[in-house]
């Protein structure tokens, strides 16, 4: 009796906290998009303390304090209309963001896709190495990695250059460095780490009837791993989805020209530019990767559930 | 059930597999393990013209540049805080969301969310919360206390330290929570009956249990915590306080003045000391972890 009591109260004890805790988790992304609504007269009034270098009889207009607010005074949409509209500057850079991010994420996929076929299906001596490899390889952080990807990026252009581009005009495709990010992304071994572990899970018993009914390999691959490792499919599509979203370090190094750079990194600056739009560009920046997760949230979760565990 | 005999076959699906994995492994080759092998070479010779063999000399010269010590010593610092912080607090989250509350997998979406919010269309929030007329000052203020200037103090590892683990509890709390799940229940059914408290029961069953996910979550965090570099870029920019300077900074600075051996070295040796750790960690939970696993 006295056990379920002191049960029942640690249980309302973990509620009222989860709650608190839910607040804290949620509380960024919500002003986000509550801030987004407000007119850019309300957010000079409540942040302008944040970004101007103003003279002092300047600043009796606006607070001296910064002021966070769930509620826009006035709803509305000028922020949106502003920067889908007026300022094309921000939607280039999210176009930037998307011309990276997509295809290094459906190269990524479809190179592991049948590189962890090849681990899950057979194994062996040379195949373990290889996959130890791969493994330390995705713990390397990009202050390692970098460096080779910035050497070889180099050598790939100057070669290219000496042989068709001699006189140095080269063209804008290779100039712009878009590829120097997009080759080594497609080929980073995250998600063969997660799919092959996806794919170990699939019973020996099914390939042994689809090659006894004549299945090929190739079938084998698309007709039976593919269907039963969608959650996991669809996890790694997102988590390598969200991770080149938000790349800073890559671009920073690999591209010089910043009018090539993705929204992830032009929103830094807006600490210069302009701030009553910060909020919604934030928003627009969120919204492919919050679909995604409303869409595919329990997906999500079942794919992290294979990463867990370096081993087996 | 006996596997298929026939040789001819497993021929057949061995060539199929390495083929599968061809297109994998020379992409890896070509930019990640050849590349590398170029930039240990570069780590031991004095510059890429000459080509003279050097030795470790590079590395000497890298731990008498204060710019790269003080990178470090960030970057360990903040590493050495926020990645048990992540594992103790995500591994509470999954605790509490295991007992009987209502609303869990509302619970778990709210947790999980920051991770599909990408860092920079938040990062002006955090700098209001931690502006120095900010929130967090208000707050404190009220209360009495004085406000510090957060970006701007050596209290600025705080703000990187919430945002770090705001963006990856969620994640370590799914592993903990599918790790929790796995936990045998006669075992804990067997300890209950023989008179096991909740305390008892957590930390000499569950935790044992446990033990391949709390290293992997430390791996993950650490790995992690390295990126944090993108949340001090969005907040600072290029030049921040002398507390936030990271080990990416470093690098980002050596590669606009292209000083390919001081680069080199230095990632050279952070690949050896992540390997060591690693290493460190997968020993000791095969220590630690031993009698639970089958």
């Amino acid at each position: 009796m006295t056990r379920l009591k002191r049960r029942r109260a640690g249980d309302a004890v973990c509620t009222v906290v989860a709650i608190l805790a839910a607040f804290l988790f949620l509380m960024p992304t919500v002003l986000t998009i509550a801030n987004s609504f407000m007119t850019s007269s309300e957010i000079a009034a409540n942040y302008g303390a944040m970004f101007s270098n103003m003279t002092d009889d300047k600043k009796v207009f606006i607070s001296e304090n910064v002021n966070l607010k769930f509620i826009p005074d006035k709803v509305t949409l000028d922020q949106y209309k502003a920067v889908l509209l007026k300022s094309p500057d921000y939607l280039m850079k999210f176009w930037n963001s998307v011309i990276l991010t997509v295809p290094i994420t459906f190269f990524q996929l479809l190179v592991a896709v049948f590189a962890s076929y090849g681990f899950a299906r057979s194994k062996g001596k040379i195949k373990a190495i290889i996959f130890f490899a791969y493994i330390i390889l995705m713990l390397m952080p990009y202050q390692v990695t970098l460096v080779p990807n910035f050497l070889v990026a180099e050598f790939i252009k100057t070669t290219i250059t000496n042989i068709f581009y001699p006189n140095g005009q080269i063209p804008n495709g290779l100039a712009n460095m878009r590829w120097a990010i997009i080759l080594p992304g497609i080929f980073s071994p995250f998600s063969i780490f997660l799919l092959t572990k996806a794919m170990k899970r699939i019973p020996v018993a099914y390939t042994e009837a689809a090659r006894l009914d004549g299945a090929g390999e190739l079938q084998i691959l698309f007709r039976i791993y593919l269907p039963l490792c969608r959650g996991a499919l669809v996890s790694v599509a997102m988590l390598v989805f969200i991770d080149f979203w938000n790349m800073v370090e890559q671009p920073l190094i690999l591209m010089k020209d910043a009018n090539y750079h993705p929204l992830s990194v032009f929103l830094s600056q807006i600490n210069t530019g302009d701030v009553g739009l910060a909020f919604a560009v934030g928003v627009v920046y969120m919204v492919p990767t919050i679909l995604m997760f409303l869409y595919g949230e329990d997906d999500l979760v079942e794919g992290i559930t294979y990463s867990g565990g370096i081993k087996g | 059930m006996k596997r298929s005999k026939d040789p001819c076959g497993r021929r057949r699906v061995r060539i199929a597999s390495n083929l599968c994995i061809l297109p994998s492994l020379l992409g890896v080759l070509i930019f990640f393990l050849i590349p590398f092998g170029i930039v240990v070479y570069y780590s031991m010779i004095n510059n890429p013209n000459t080509k003279q063999f050097v030795g470790l000399s590079n590395y000497i010269k890298l731990f008498s540049n204060n710019a790269f010590l003080a990178a470090a010593k960030n970057t360990g610092l903040f590493s050495a805080v926020s990645v048990p912080l992540a594992l103790v607090l995500s591994l509470a989250l999954a605790v509490m969301l295991e007992r009987n509350i209502p609303g869990k997998s509302a619970f778990r979406t709210f947790f999980l969310s920051p991770l599909m919010v990408p860092t920079a269309s938040v990062v002006l929030v955090w700098q209001v919360l931690f502006h120095n007329h900010g929130t967090i000052n208000q707050i404190i203020e009220h209360f009495g206390g004085h406000g510090v200037d957060w970006l701007k103090s050596s209290h600025g590892q705080i703000i990187l330290i919430c945002m770090f683990l705001w963006k990856n509890l969620g994640y370590n709390m799914i592993l903990f929570m599918a790790a929790l799940a796995g936990i045998p229940k006669d075992i804990l059914e067997v300890a209950e009956l023989e008179g096991a408290g909740r305390i008892y029961q957590f930390f000499h069953i569950k935790l044992r249990y446990l033990s391949p996910t709390i290293v992997f979550v430390l791996i993950l965090s650490m790995i992690n915590s390295f990126k944090i570099f993108r949340e001090v870029y969005l907040l600072t920019g290029d030049y921040p306080y002398d507390k936030l300077y990271m080990l990416q900074h470093f690098m980002n600075n050596t590669f606009a003045s292209l000083d390919y051996q001081k680069l080199s070295a230095a990632a050279v040796l952070f690949a050896a000391v992540m390997i060591v750790i690693i290493a460190v960690l997968l020993i000791s939970e095969n220590i630690f972890g031993k009698d639970v696993e089958n």
